[in-house]
C-alpha cells in the first residue's frame, strides 16, 4: 500500500510519538489505573499500523528495524521467567514480591516484580499483532 | 541421595559428550565415555559385601511429596545384580564401540548421548522402588532404543525396526502403567516394597487379577515374550554394540526384573504362576525352533535371545510356584529361582560376547550372511575360540556355565511336573516335554550358529571384504565375557554366594529371610546319575543327529505360510491404523472453512443448550438489572443497524467500516457501565484490525457474493439462530442466579494489601491469574507464528506438485 498524502505523514510524524508514549504511561500506570502490558502493547502495535497506513511498509521496516519474532520469543522468555524465579526463592511457582523504594526524580515509587511479567505480556502483545499484520499486508 | 544422584550421573556426562566429540576429534569419544560406566561399576561393587549378608541400600529424593512421588535408589541383592551387569558389560561394550564405530565417518556424538541416556534409565528402572519414577525410567529406556535402533537412520530398516520397537514396548508400557496405577488403587502407595509388605491383603481386592495382567504385558512387551517378540530381529538393524547391550544383556531384561521384582507381590496367584511359565516356555520353543530358520548371524542371535528369555521367564513362574509349595525350601522347588537368576548372569555373559563376535565377523568380511561365510577358523582363530565357548554354554555343554545353568534349569521344570495347582497335573508334563524339545533346537541353533560360520568351505568371492582377524581392542571385550563363561563353570558357588543369592532372596522373600538361608550348592557332577543328566545327554544326541540331518530339513520352514506371521499381522494394523485415520480424517475435513465453523457452532449450540436443558438452568430474572435509558437504547439500535449494514453491505469496504462501527459501539457500552479498560482495550483492538483490514484490502478478491441472489440454507439458518437462543438464554440464566458469591469483595479486599496494586483488573490479569495469561500470550504467539508460517513458508508450485503426486 502506497500513499503520499502529505497531510496524513506529517501528521503522523508528531502522533506516532504521542500514541507511543501515552502506550508507554499506561504500561506503566497499568497496576494502579486503567491500562496494563495488554492494552499497553497494542497502542503500541497501533502506533506502528499508523506509520504503515501513511507510509508503506518497506519504509517503516526501514525506520524501525525489529525482528516481531524475536520480539514474541524474549517477551515470553520474560514472562516465564519472572513467573518461574519464584521457584528459587523456594516459594511456589508465579509468586509476586513487590516493595516500596524511594527513588531519585520518581520520589517513593512501587517496584512490583508484576511488572516484569507484564513487560512478557507488551513484547509478546506488539510482537504477535506486528507479526500477523506485516504477514497478511506485506505484498509478496 | 548420592547413590539418587548416581543414577543421573550417565546422563549428565552425555551433556558433555557433543562438545567432545566435534572439539576433541583426534580422539575417540569412546574413551572419555567409557570412565562413567568403569567408575559406576566400582561403586556398585562397593555394596556387594553389604548386601551380601541381606542388607539393604536406600537413597531417597523426593520429587513429588504430595503424591507420594520420589526418586529411590533401593539396592538389594536383585537391583544390584541388574546394576552390575548395566555397568558391567556397558563399560565392555563402550570398549569395543571405541573399535566397532570409525571416528571419522560414524556420529560419535549421537551415539554416546543414546547410550549414557539409557544407561541413566535402565539404572533407573531397577534401582526404582517408587512405581511412578520406574514407569518414567522404564518408557525412556524404550525411548532410547528406539533412537539407537534408528542410529543409521538413512537406512529403511533402521527407522522401521525403531518404529516396531517403539510401538510395542510402549503400547506394553502404558498398560503396565495402568497396572501401577490399580496397585496404587488397591494398596494406596507407590511403593513397590509397601506394596510386598500387604500382599495377602491385596489378593483378595477384585481388581488384583486386572493389575496381574496389565503388569505382565508390560514385562511380555519389553522381554520379547511371544507374542510380542516380533520387534526384537528388527531392533538388530542397530549397530552390533547396541544389540549387544540393550537387546541382549539389559534392556529387553527389564521385563524379567519387572517380573522378578513383583513376584513377592503375585506370587499368591494361581493365574500368575500358569501365565509366566506357560508363556516363557512357548517363548522359548517359539524361538528356538525359528532360530534354526535364520540365516543373518545376528537374526539367529536375536531369536535366541528370545527363547533364552522365556527360559528364564518360565523359571520365574516356576519360583512363583514355590510359594503354593510346603516347606518349598527344602524340597526340590528351590531350585528354580535360583536358576533363573543364575542363568540370567550366564546368558548376559555368553549372549554379550556372540553379539561382540557376530559383530566382528561383519565388520571384517563385510557380510553378516550364514550362506556366504564359512572356513573362518583358519583366519580367525582368536573369534573362533570366543564364538565356540559362547556357543557351546548357549547349547548347555560343559565346562562352560551354561551347562549348570541348564542343568538347574531342567531341575525347574522337573519340579512343575510335581505341581498339583489349579491346572490339570499333567500340564506341568507337557511343559517339561516343550522345554525339551526347546532345548534340542538350542542346541541345534548354538552349533548352527558357530561351525556354519567357522568351518567349512571359505568362500572369498562372497565377501565383500578379505576376511582377516579384528584388531586387538576389539577382541578384549568378548575374551573378558568368554574368560567369565569359563570362570562360572569352575566357581559356580562363588557366583551363587556373593550376587545369585542375594537377589534370589530378593525375588522370594516368602521363603528366605536372608542371602545366607538359600539352600542351594551347585555342582556339574552330583555323584550319581541324576534325571536332569540324562535329559541332557538325550539333548546332545538328539541335537547332534538332527544338526547333521540339518540341509535335509531346513527347507521345510520355508513351508510355513507368510501370511500368517505375526510380522504381517504388525504390518497389516499398522497400514490399516494409517489409511483408516486417514479416511476417517478426510470425510470431514474438506478444506472450507464454511464447514469447520457449522461443526464448531453447531457443536457449541448442542453442548451448552443440552447441558443446560440436563441440569435444567434456564432462569430469568430481571432483579438487580441496571435501568434501561435513551443512551442504551441508541446505542443497540446502531449496534444491530451496524451489524445488519455487514451482513448485506455490497461492497466490501462498507462491510469493514459496519464491522468496526459495531465493535466501537460495544466499546461505548463498556464506558457507560464503567469498565474503562475494557473499554480502552476494545476500542484499540477495533482499531488495529480496522486497520489490519484495510491493509489486506488490496489482497482480497471483489466481493461477488452478493451480486447474484443468494441461496437461503435452512442448515445454516437453525445454526445461526441456534447461536443466538444459546448465548440470549445462557446470559440472562447467569445473570439471574449465582451458584457461588461474588469474587469481586476478596479482590477489593486484598488488592492493595497483598497484591499491592490499586487496578483490580490489571492485578488480575499478572497477579490472581497470571497463569491464564502466561497460557493465554502462549496461545497468541502460538497463532501469530503460524499465521507467520502459513503466509510465508506456504508452498511453492513444486511443493504443489509434489503433494499431487
Amino acid at each position: 500500500m502506497r500513499s503520499s498524502d502529505v497531510i496524513i505523514q506529517t501528521t503522523t510524524k508528531v502522533v506516532f510519538y504521542i500514541i507511543f508514549l501515552f502506550a508507554i504511561h499506561i504500561f506503566f500506570a497499568g497496576h494502579y489505573t486503567p491500562g496494563g502490558g495488554f492494552v499497553g502493547g497494542l497502542l503500541t502495535a497501533s502506533a506502528i499500523v499508523l506509520l504503515l497506513l501513511a507510509f508503506d511498509i518497506r519504509t517503516v521496516k526501514k525506520a524501525l528495524p525489529i525482528n516481531y519474532t524475536v520480539l514474541i520469543a524474549t517477551g515470553l522468555v520474560l514472562a516465564l521467567g519472572t513467573a518461574s524465579a519464584s521457584i528459587l526463592f523456594n516459594v511456589p511457582f508465579f509468586t509476586h514480591a513487590y516493595d516500596y523504594f524511594t527513588l531519585p526524580l520518581f520520589g517513593e515509587t512501587s517496584l512490583h516484580s508484576a511488572m516484569l511479567f507484564d513487560l512478557g505480556v507488551y513484547l509478546v502483545v506488539v510482537g504477535a499483532t506486528m507479526n500477523i499484520i506485516l504477514s497478511i499486508g506485506s505484498d509478496d | 541421595m548420592i547413590s539418587v544422584l548416581l543414577l543421573f550421573a550417565p546422563v549428565v556426562a552425555a551433556l558433555f559428550v557433543p562438545l567432545l566429540a566435534s572439539r576433541l576429534r583426534g580422539i575417540h569419544t569412546g574413551w572419555f565415555v567409557l570412565a562413567v560406566p568403569v567408575l559406576l561399576f566400582i561403586y556398585y561393587l562397593g555394596f556387594l559385601p553389604q548386601v551380601k549378608d541381606g542388607g539393604v541400600h536406600i537413597g531417597e529424593l523426593s520429587w513429588i511429596p504430595s503424591y507420594g512421588i520420589s526418586l529411590t535408589s533401593y539396592i538389594d541383592g536383585l537391583s544390584l545384580l541388574f546394576s552390575l551387569l548395566i555397568t558391567g558389560i556397558g563399560a565392555l561394550v563402550v570398549l569395543y564401540s571405541i573399535f566397532y564405530l570409525d571416528k571419522t565417518k560414524e556420529r560419535l556424538g549421537n551415539f554416546y548421548v543414546y547410550l549414557l541416556m539409557f544407561m541413566t534409565a535402565m539404572l533407573g528402572v531397577v534401582q526404582s522402588d517408587n512405581m511412578i519414577a520406574l514407569y518414567g525410567f522404564w518408557e525412556l529406556t524404550s525411548i532410547s532404543s528406539f533412537l539407537l535402533i534408528g542410529y543409521w537412520y538413512t537406512r529403511d530398516g533402521s527407522r522401521f525396526g525403531a518404529l516396531k520397537s517403539m510401538m510395542i514396548t510402549v503400547f506394553g508400557g502404558l498398560m503396565m502403567l495402568g497396572g501401577f496405577v490399580l496397585l496404587y488403587i488397591m494398596g494406596g502407595t507407590f511403593s513397590v516394597r509397601e506394596l510386598a509388605s500387604m500382599a495377602p491383603e491385596l489378593a483378595e481386592h477384585s481388581l488384583f487379577t486386572w493389575a496381574l495382567v496389565l503388569l505382565l504385558l508390560g514385562a511380555f512387551t519389553k522381554s520379547a515374550q511371544f507374542p510380542f517378540y516380533i520387534w526384537l530381529p528388527d531392533a538388530m538393524e542397530a549397530p552390533t554394540p547396541v544389540s549387544a547391550y540393550l537387546h541382549s544383556a539389559t534392556m529387553v531384561k527389564a521385563g524379567l526384573y519387572l517380573v522378578a521384582r513383583f513376584t513377592p507381590i503375585f506370587a499368591a496367584s494361581e493365574i500368575w504362576v500358569w501365565l509366566v511359565t506357560s508363556i516363557g516356555v512357548l517363548t522359548l520353543f517359539w524361538g528356538s525352533f525359528f532360530a534354526v530358520k535364520q540365516t543373518d548371524l545376528k537374526g539367529i542371535l536375536a531369536f535366541s535371545t528370545v527363547s533364552q528369555l522365556g527360559l528364564i521367564m518360565s523359571l520365574l513362574g516356576a519360583s512363583a510356584a514355590a510359594f503354593h509349595v510346603e516347606g518349598a525350601a527344602e524340597t526340590m522347588f528351590k531350585y528354580a529361582g535360583f536358576a533363573a537368576i543364575f542363568h540370567l548372569v550366564n546368558h548376559a555373559a555368553f549372549k554379550g560376547s556372540l553379539f561382540m563376535v557376530a559383530g566382528i565377523v561383519d565388520h571384517e568380511t563385510g557380510t553378516r550372511d550364514i550362506r556366504k561365510l564359512g572356513g573362518l577358523m583358519a583366519l580367525m582363530p582368536v573369534t573362533f575360540t570366543i564364538a565356540l565357548i559362547g556357543s557351546l554354554s548357549m547349547a548347555g555343554l560343559p565346562p562352560f556355565g551354561g551347562f549348570l545353568s541348564k542343568e538347574l534349569f531342567l531341575t525347574g521344570m522337573l519340579s512343575l511336573g510335581e505341581l498339583d495347582l489349579f491346572a490339570p497335573a499333567s500340564w506341568g508334563t507337557v511343559l517339561l516335554i516343550v522345554a525339551w524339545i526347546a532345548s534340542v533346537f538350542t542346541f541345534i541353533y548354538s552349533f548352527y550358529f558357530v561351525f556354519r560360520t567357522f568351518t567349512g568351505k571359505h568362500k572369498p568371492d562372497l565377501l565383500p571384504k578379505s576376511a582377516h582377524e579384528a584388531p586387538a581392542g576389539m577382541l578384549i571385550s568378548p575374551a573378558v565375557l568368554g574368560l567369565i563363561v569359563v570362570a562360572i563353570f569352575f566357581v559356580p558357588n562363588f557366583i551363587g554366594d556373593w550376587i545369585v543369592k542375594p537377589a534370589v532372596a530378593a525375588v522370594q522373600p516368602f521363603m528366605y529371610g536372608s542371602p545366607a538361608d538359600v539352600d542351594v550348592h551347585v555342582a556339574a557332577w552330583h555323584g550319581h546319575v541324576t534325571p536332569e543328566l540324562m535329559m541332557t545327554i538325550g539333548i546332545v544326541i538328539t541335537g547332534l543327529v538332527l544338526y547333521w540331518l540339518l540341509p535335509k530339513w531346513q527347507g521345510g520352514y520355508r513351508a510355513f505360510p507368510e501370511y500368517l506371521t505375526l510380522n504381517k499381522l504388525y504390518d497389516s494394523s499398522m497400514i490399516f491404523a494409517e489409511s483408516g485415520m486417514n479416511r476417517l480424517s478426510r470425510s470431514y475435513m474438506n478444506g472450507l472453512i464454511r464447514s469447520y465453523l457449522i461443526y464448531m457452532f453447531a457443536g457449541i449450540v448442542i453442548i451448552v443448550l443440552g447441558s443446560m436443558f440436563v441440569k435444567d438452568a434456564f432462569a430469568v430474572s430481571f432483579e438487580g438489572t441496571a435501568p434501561i435509558g435513551p443512551a442504551e437504547i441508541g446505542l443497540l439500535t446502531v449496534l444491530v443497524g451496524s451489524v445488519l449494514t455487514t451482513l448485506v453491505a455490497r461492497k466490501r469496504l462498507t462491510a469493514i467500516l459496519a464491522l468496526g462501527a459495531a465493535g466501537y459501539v460495544v466499546a461505548l457500552l463498556f464506558v457507560i457501565f464503567k469498565a474503562p479498560d475494557l473499554a480502552l482495550t476494545q476500542l484499540v483492538i477495533e482499531t488495529v484490525s480496522v486497520a489490519l483490514y484495510l491493509l489486506a484490502f488490496y489482497h482480497l478478491p471483489k466481493l461477488s457474493r452478493h451480486d447474484e441472489k443468494r441461496k437461503f440454507r435452512v442448515g445454516n439458518a437453525i445454526i445461526a439462530a441456534g447461536v443466538g437462543l444459546m448465548m440470549a438464554l445462557l446470559a440472562m440464566s447467569a445473570a439471574s442466579q449465582k451458584a457461588l458469591p461474588s469474587i469481586s469483595q476478596f479482590y477489593k479486599d486484598t488488592v492493595y494489601s497483598e497484591a499491592g496494586g490499586g487496578n483490580i483488573v490489571n492485578v488480575i490479569l499478572v497477579d490472581y491469574r497470571g497463569f491464564d495469561t502466561l497460557f493465554e500470550i502462549a496461545v497468541l504467539s502460538i497463532a501469530a507464528i503460524g499465521i507467520l508460517g502459513m503466509i510465508k513458508l506456504r508452498l511453492t508450485r513444486k511443493g504443489d506438485q509434489h503433494e499431487k503426486q
